[in-house]
């Protein structure tokens, strides 16, 4: 037996080849790369030649100095959390909502498709679309809102900073609260039965329920949920590139990885700025997401994982020493 | 009758409720489809029509005028729609055959470096691609490949996301019992794969399929990036155009040609809604 599957072991190599040679040449080669033209003067339209700059980080200390990358770092953070907290409250009362038996909510199938349905159309065209609809002075919104007597002037969205930024979040909301609540379903239904009839036993009301037994348990999904998002929308570019023109008022809706794609590649050729901007992104996203990792973790399931490791390899040892 | 009879006061509380959640859930509803439907009848509408009234529900009959108004300008959505099917069919059928490679030697296969190797794909699981923009560029550029749909397809071989999902359900379903049965027939490890691996992987590969080829067709920013001839623009920039050019006073226009981009996509999901709905759910429970 042992002997045909040492026969069979370097299959596993060779069908691991093309993923991994295809990995060093478009993934890890173009990130190394990219670390490296951030060390250097590389500027300028059809060049690849570079030097080392004398101070290897003056790339670095320049996009800190630089007013617009640090707005749009700021804009990232904000947009991205002006999204995600409702968007996470309101998947969780809808996932709450549609996994409660008892409750029985009738077209659960169409709503769900309904929900998910924006998630699945191009944001470049929403953002176009939505460029439209809040379109002054003439635009269905303004209409709508004349219509309803909620305004009587015209107003022009795109003019002031915090409703452009507004109206990026809505959009990030609307397209993604319908996933997170499919997915937090899919956690809730998960979750074994005989929690739920313990607790009901136990007397716990729909409220105690969900914040005693419904939420510990999504906690894995919830964290995971976090990071997919947090490093989702850390590199936010459709909605906010074409959504309105030249990133708003002030910069308002410039994002970082909008930053990087100007630097680079909207006629000013600044490949050595943007790629410091691109490592200062990448270290935020990787500290945070780490930093959420780590204090959103499971303690217990982990300490337990971690003693369960222990005890198998004791195990695996006692048997090797046995034979 | 009997519920009601058991717990009249509970049922009379939930009613009320209930209809404050049907509100919310069918408003919710609206908000999904009222932005399209708004879009599609503009795209029938003229601009005086517009200027008019911009919110209405009611078609009119300016469609083929809008339709040659938007082809007059860059927007091109037959060449938008070949480049974007061209790069999302090369881009699924790559991601899909390689990642299946890439987990049935994860699953079949006992190799020192495995456990290793998992690892690894789980690490960069989580890269962000749009940080390594710059220098994949740069690569591009220096091998001649911008203006190319080449570098759009390839990179599409290292999925490790769907390497994951093909693991997991690997584990599940794969039984060495018919590996060993077609190594007795004679059978290569790599025909195996190929003959009777593959099959079996249908129910994974189709869900999987989707999103690659949707997340590929929805991609921006690596075109907006590397193509800059015009024959080569893929829908996504086709869409994006509509803010300048002479799309600018034509309102109706716009509408269409935001419409055109969005229809291929209705057709996709309400054909595979079922499918597009258990994939998401599967693919948060991963852990």
């Amino acid at each position: 037996m042992k002997k045909t599957k040492a026969k069979y072991a370097k299959y596993g190599y060779i069908f691991s080849i093309p993923f991994v040679v295809s990995f060093l040449i478009f993934n890890l080669y173009p990130l190394l790369y990219t670390v490296v033209i951030s060390f250097t003067d590389l500027k300028g339209i059809a060049t690849t030649e570079f030097n080392f700059l004398p101070n290897l980080f003056q790339n670095y200390i320049d996009a800190f100095k630089n007013p617009s990358f640090v707005t749009s770092l700021k804009n990232t953070v904000f947009m991205w959390s002006l999204n995600f907290v409702p968007q996470i409250v309101l998947a969780l009362v809808l996932a709450v909502w549609f996994t409660n038996k008892r409750m029985n909510i009738k077209g659960s199938g169409l709503f769900k498709v309904l929900f998910y349905m924006p998630n699945i159309i191009t944001a470049a065209s929403i953002a176009i679309l939505f460029s439209a609809f809040f379109g002054a002075p003439i635009g269905p919104m303004n209409n709508l809102l004349m219509r309803l007597g909620l305004s009587s002037e015209t107003i022009y969205f795109f003019r002031d900073a915090l409703t452009s930024q507004g109206i990026v979040a809505f959009i990030q909301f609307w397209m993604w609260y319908g996933v997170t609540m499919i997915v937090l379903i899919a956690g809730i239904n998960g979750i074994s039965p005989t929690i739920f009839e313990a607790a009901a036993i136990d007397g716990a009301n729909g409220v105690q329920t969900f914040f005693r037994v419904t939420l510990p348990s999504l906690r894995p999904i919830l964290l995971y949920t976090l990071i997919t998002s947090f490093v989702g929308g850390m590199q936010m570019f459709d909605i906010p590139r074409l959504l309105v023109l030249r990133s708003g008022p002030d910069n308002a809706t410039l994002t970082t990885s909008v930053y990087i794609y100007n630097q680079a590649f909207s006629g000013s050729y600044m490949f050595n700025n943007a790629a410091a901007a691109s490592m200062i992104l990448f270290s935020i996203i990787a500290v945070c997401s780490a930093v959420l990792f780590y204090v959103m973790r499971d303690k217990d399931a982990a300490a337990l994982k971690k003693i369960q490791k222990a005890r198998a390899k004791e195990e695996k040892q006692a048997r090797r020493a046995g034979v | 009758m009997s519920k009601v009879k058991k717990e009249p006061r509970a049922s009379g509380r939930m009613s009320v409720g209930k209809l404050f959640i049907y509100i919310l859930l069918i408003l919710l509803a609206v908000l999904s489809v009222l932005p399209f439907l708004v879009m599609f009848v503009n795209g029938t509408r003229s601009t005086p029509e517009i200027q008019q009234q911009a919110l209405s529900l009611v078609p009119s009959s300016h469609l083929m005028t809008n339709i040659k108004i938007l082809l007059r300008g860059a927007f091109d959505p037959i060449r938008g729609f070949m480049n974007s099917m061209i790069i999302s069919a090369g881009s699924t059928i790559l991601a899909i055959y390689f990642s299946c490679l890439t987990a049935y030697g994860l699953v079949a296969y006992e190799w020192k470096l495995r456990d290793g190797f998992f690892a690894f794909i789980l690490c960069i699981l989580m890269i962000p691609t749009t940080i390594s923009i710059i220098g994949f560029y740069q690569f591009v550029w220096k091998i001649g490949w911008t203006n190319s749909l080449l570098p759009l397809i390839l990179p599409a071989i290292a999925s490790p996301t769907i390497v994951f999902f093909m693991r997991q359900y690997l584990i599940a379903t794969l039984s060495m019992e018919i590996v060993e049965a077609a190594r007795i027939d004679g059978s290569g490890e790599f025909a195996t794969f190929n003959r009777i691996i593959l099959p079996i992987m249908k129910p994974a590969i189709a869900t999987q399929a989707i999103f690659v080829f949707v997340t590929s067709w929805n991609n921006l920013f690596l075109p907006l990036v590397l193509l800059t001839k015009k024959e080569l623009f893929t829908m996504p920039i086709m869409v994006s155009l509509l803010r300048g050019d002479i799309y600018r006073t034509e309102l109706g226009t716009v509408y269409l040609g935001i419409a055109l981009t969005v229809l291929p996509l209705f057709v996709v999901y309400f054909a595979l809604s079922k499918y597009i709905i258990a994939g998401v759910a599967l693919g948060g429970v991963k852990e």
